[in-house]
């Protein structure tokens, strides 16, 4: 057997990310650009086989996946032996897996073992004069870099969001088929234990629309209750902010990011830092509240498709991205702004 | 205990940094330790504080790479290494990755190496995987907290985008960390005296008993992202229900929701 | 002739502008406002060893040199003055005067738990009736058993509230014939019985700061507290003010550097009659005016720390440092505000703090009035340097580092 593109579809207890589905779209286009050819999918992992069965109806020819005991909990070296294999047995000439955690782990293993390079986090595929090339943005996005790899397979990672998902009709169907684990127990060094804090509502990453807070919410008029030292009230007004944000964020069924400059002062956890050192998002909608839009934050969303600034400076930074602006203060725009979705939106 | 850390030296994160002639450039914007690498840097002397063990920076770069070595040492780091050769200049990840595997094997006897979770000019985050695979040791990749550290193994906690694993693992091993292990130290006056004299030893390709790893990514091409073409429109009215009210119509009518 | 900083340098002036930058500038603003000092910054400081950095390993401190000293005044000032005035009383006008003039018992007692952070010292000079003319000081100190009984209030204490040392400056022999040889130097714990102390606020800058009034009312201090002997006050204060003012003008080409970086950036990015200001030849000028001040100014007192380092007797050209610096400064600070407009004159910017800030140092440690009567007399000869019985002693670092 042999395939054009394998597809690794990262998920989780059954459930693929949304940027797995849009890697498996990115390889149907590649397919497509590199003169046709089959397109493969493997799925490992407690849940494998039912995410396996559901890859047919976004129209992938052949699907593996494995759920042996070994492969219950993912570890880098048992994924990455299965995927090797597979990709050897394969043989594609592209090897496509979405930008997640362990996406990217494993395009690094398997790159090593399958002796070719990674393209990381790619928001571009196309063929030049016959070659592959897969634009790439670094130096945090500040550049934009066209890049080939020259050897075989090309392993790549898409960047969540950037490639459309393929449709999905329920009437396609086929069987999946099951893979036995390469490595025993013995060989492999780690051990998952259990799982802890998991996180819960929507990923920033995957999030079509992010209501994002600053240093800014501190700027609470609300009196912080007493016992609280400065420091304790001002993170209990910010927290309020939040609070609000988050109800905004669940009118509009997104996420909630913040600056790192909130996540510093310890309104927010680090899970939800938009920015250069947190996560790189680009939702349709990013609605930032009292975030001034310092080069670092910009960094991480620059690249959403309507950003809304609502600051009481009008002098921040944030306003020049900005497709709507508003300047005033945020606890007061808020409950309105909430208000009004609710009725538009026939939430109320 | 023997801990490695591996940095690399990247422009200043607030660089303007821009496609100028084919090159990227940032004008005379300083270098600095890679943002990302602090965290590994910091990861590295909490587990040796706690275990007395030794830990070595290493970094494949130029000459001026010895700076950030230097800011290394001066957090703590007892030794600092440097790898450099002309051949190296535009490694790729994985070439990266077998040079660092080399130095780590040379140093001998490591326990830990650890990483930053990636660069922020490249933005590749494979080079402590893909360290790992060539060391033939486990990867331990965004993690966020140590748990515990023995001599012959390391309780971590990975995370990922559904929440965190908890992981028990032999030693040696690579771990990559993320922010949440804790805020990087500064340089403690001491430790810059101590790393002012300090004279870091540079190893070649040849020390290292390597021939150049052949690189399979290039970059043909460099250039700066279209500019975006935003009119931003204020938005005002009279109260605040009013504004809220303009804006959604605003909003609803891009269709993004 | 060297002037390249070394490594030691650099590392250091890096690691004070790191701590600056991130910690205190996101909240500076707010304090200011507030005109409050936040409560972590005196532990911070000590924690991270910025409260002894220039002091020797053996007393508790850090074992650099006295530029590094400089060096961090230069990098806490560009992000608030207030920051600096710690390390003025603390380190410049007590701690090396402690150095300087202290025993070695005193030293341990006395200096090392100031080096290491866990006493926080200020200077006790200058009295509601006594600023420049220091002789006018009425605060007594009479000689009871073997010790001593304090009387008076001083004014204008930084970290008066949150010392717990200070070097206070009293007479202890009325009748002398000239005033300036009837003082002496005490170290006085603020906690004895008899010291009460107040805040001043509504400053006109600084007002991040801590600023206020110590009052000593029938204090009983052992004679092991008194500083050199009796009689030496004068001379013990006036070599503490010589390292004071070394912080002072480190302190005030910081803050230069701030006013010029904020003005070029402000020139970067407000347009007037069709393109960015930065292109308007008034702006260049103001801008040109304060690069010349912040290279010069830098130049003094690097030279200044380097006759410190090399043990060379400094007053004058400490005084000139600190003289041009801060003069420069309060005119950088004005012309900032002038470059950011109206904007400038609202405390959405950092440029209306930084000139009212500037005011104090042009006061303080020796007015300009002062500092220019110092340097004509230098030059007519009307006033000469004799030797010290103590002399601030010259950096070597391995003494320092042992």
């Amino acid at each position: 057997m042999s395939a054009k593109i394998l597809v690794f579809i990262d998920q989780f207890k059954g459930a693929a990310l949304p940027a797995a589905w849009e890697a498996l779209g990115a390889g149907q286009m590649l397919a497509g650009l590199l003169g046709g050819g089959e397109v493969a999918a493997l799925v490992i992992g407690t849940g494998a086989q039912a995410v396996a069965s559901q890859a047919f109806g976004y129209g992938v020819e052949s699907v593996y996946y494995s759920e042996d005991p070994s492969l219950a909990d993912y570890r880098p070296e048992p994924y990455g032996a299965l995927l090797v294999k597979l990709a050897r047995e394969l043989a594609p000439q592209v090897l496509l897996l979405p930008t997640s955690v362990r996406g990217r782990e494993l395009a690094a293993q398997a790159a090593i073992d399958l002796e070719t390079g990674v393209l990381a986090d790619v928001t571009e595929l196309a063929v030049e004069n016959g070659k592959l090339v897969a634009t790439r943005p670094v130096y945090s996005g500040k550049v934009l870099a066209k890049t080939i790899c020259q050897a075989t397979p090309q392993v790549i990672t898409t960047r969540g969001r950037a490639f459309a998902r393929p449709a999905f009709d329920s009437s396609r169907s086929g069987a999946p088929v099951s893979l036995a684990a390469v490595l025993e127990e013995g060989q492999i060094a780690a051990r998952v234990v259990g799982y802890t804090q998991s996180e819960g509502g929507v990923s920033l990453a995957d999030a079509a629309v992010i209501v994002s807070g600053g240093r800014g919410l501190a700027n609470n008029p609300a009196a912080a209750p007493g016992g609280l030292d400065e420091k304790q009230a001002e993170i209990w007004r910010a927290q309020q902010g939040f609070t609000l944000l988050g109800e905004l964020a669940g009118v509009l069924g997104g996420a909630v990011g913040a600056s790192r400059a909130a996540v510093d002062a310890g309104y927010i956890s680090y899970d939800h830092q938009v920015g250069q050192t947190g996560k790189l998002v680009s939702p349709d909608l990013y609605i930032a509240c009292g975030i001034s839009g310092a080069i670092q934050h910009q960094a991480g969303m620059r690249s959403s498709k309507v950003i809304v600034a609502i600051n009481k400076d009008g002098e921040a930074p944030i306003f020049k991205l900005a497709r709507f602006g508003v300047v005033g203060d945020v606890y007061a725009i808020l409950p309105a702004l909430i208000e009004a979705f609710k009725q538009r939106l026939g939430k109320a | 205990m023997k801990i490695v850390v591996a940095i690399k030296q990247t422009p200043d994160s607030a660089a303007k940094v821009v496609a100028d002639g084919g090159q990227v450039a940032w004008g005379d914007a300083p270098l600095e330790m890679n943002p990302w690498d602090e965290f590994a840097v910091e990861a590295a002397l909490l587990q040796a504080d706690a275990q007395e063990a030794e830990v070595t920076a290493i970094s494949v770069g130029g000459e001026s790479a010895k700076e950030a070595l230097k800011t290394a040492l001066a957090m703590g780091a007892q030794q600092a290494i440097l790898i450099s050769d002309p051949a190296l200049a535009n490694a790729d990840s994985q070439a990266i990755a077998k040079v660092l595997a080399a130095a780590i094997r040379k140093i001998g006897e490591v326990d830990l190496a650890f990483f930053g979770r990636q660069a922020i000019d490249g933005d590749m985050g494979v080079t402590g995987a893909m360290t790992a695979r060539v060391l033939g040791w486990p990867m331990l990749g965004l993690v966020a907290a140590v748990q515990a550290l023995s001599t012959d193994s390391i309780r971590v906690e990975c995370s990922f985008e559904e929440g965190r694993q908890v992981v028990d693992c032999k030693l040696p091993a690579v771990v990559s960390v993320s922010k949440d292990i804790s805020e990087p130290r500064y340089p403690s006056f001491m430790g810059i005296r101590k790393a002012s004299r300090a004279v870091i030893p540079t190893w070649s390709l040849g020390d290292l008993g390597l021939a150049a790893p052949a690189s399979v990514v290039v970059w043909p091409q460099v250039a700066n992202p279209p500019a975006r073409q935003v009119t931003t429109e204020m938005v005002s009215g009279g109260t605040a229900k009013e504004i809220a009210e303009n804006l959604v119509d605003k909003i609803l009518a891009e269709k993004v929701l | 002739m060297d002037f390249t900083l070394t490594e030691e340098h650099r590392l250091a002036q890096q690691m004070v502008r790191e701590f600056a930058e991130r910690e205190i500038a996101p909240i500076i603003q707010d304090c200011d406002r507030q005109q409050r000092m936040a409560d972590f910054v005196l532990p911070r400081l000590g924690e991270l060893g910025i409260l002894g950095i220039c002091l020797p390993i053996r007393y508790g401190g850090q074992g650099l040199d006295y530029l590094a000293l400089g060096l961090a005044c230069e990098e806490l000032e560009a992000v608030d003055t207030s920051l600096r005035v710690v390390l003025s009383v603390h380190v410049g006008l007590n701690s090396l005067g402690l150095l300087q003039w202290g025993t070695e018992e005193q030293k341990q007692r006395l200096l090392k738990p100031q080096a290491e952070g866990k006493k926080i010292a200020c200077f006790g000079l200058t009295e509601s009736g006594a600023g420049s003319d220091v002789a006018a000081i009425q605060s007594t100190a009479r000689r009871v058993g073997d010790g001593y009984l304090l009387n008076g209030e001083k004014m204008w204490i930084s970290l008066a509230t949150r010392a717990d040392h200070c070097l206070w400056v009293a007479r202890t022999d009325p009748q002398a014939a000239d005033p300036h040889d009837g003082l002496s130097a005490f170290l006085v714990e603020l906690d004895r019985p008899g010291v009460s102390r107040g805040d001043l606020h509504h400053k006109l800058g600084v007002r991040a700061g801590s600023t206020g009034w110590i009052a000593c009312q029938d204090v009983l201090i052992p004679e092991a507290n008194r500083i050199g002997l009796e009689g030496e006050g004068f001379k013990i204060a006036m070599s503490c003010l010589d390292n004071g003012r070394y912080t002072v003008a480190a302190g005030a080409t910081g803050l230069i550097r701030a006013c010029l970086e904020a003005s070029v950036k402000y020139a970067h990015e407000r347009k007037a009659f069709g393109r960015e200001i930065g292109k308007l030849q008034l702006v260049q000028q103001k801008i040109a005016l304060m690069v010349q001040s912040y290279d010069a100014a830098r130049l003094f007192y690097l030279r200044a720390g380097w006759m410190k380092n090399e043990g060379l007797r400094n007053t004058r050209e400490t005084s000139l440092a600190k003289w041009f610096a801060t003069d420069a400064s309060f005119e950088a600070a004005s012309q900032a505000v002038q470059i950011h407009g109206a904007y400038g004159y609202s405390d959405e910017y950092p440029v209306e703090r930084y000139l009212r800030n500037s005011k104090g140092a042009v006061i303080y440690e020796g007015t300009s009035e002062i500092h220019m009567l110092m340097q004509a007399g230098y030059a007519l000869g009307l006033r000469q340097d004799a030797a010290l019985r103590c002399e601030l002693p010259a950096y070597d670092p391995k003494t320092w580092q042992e």
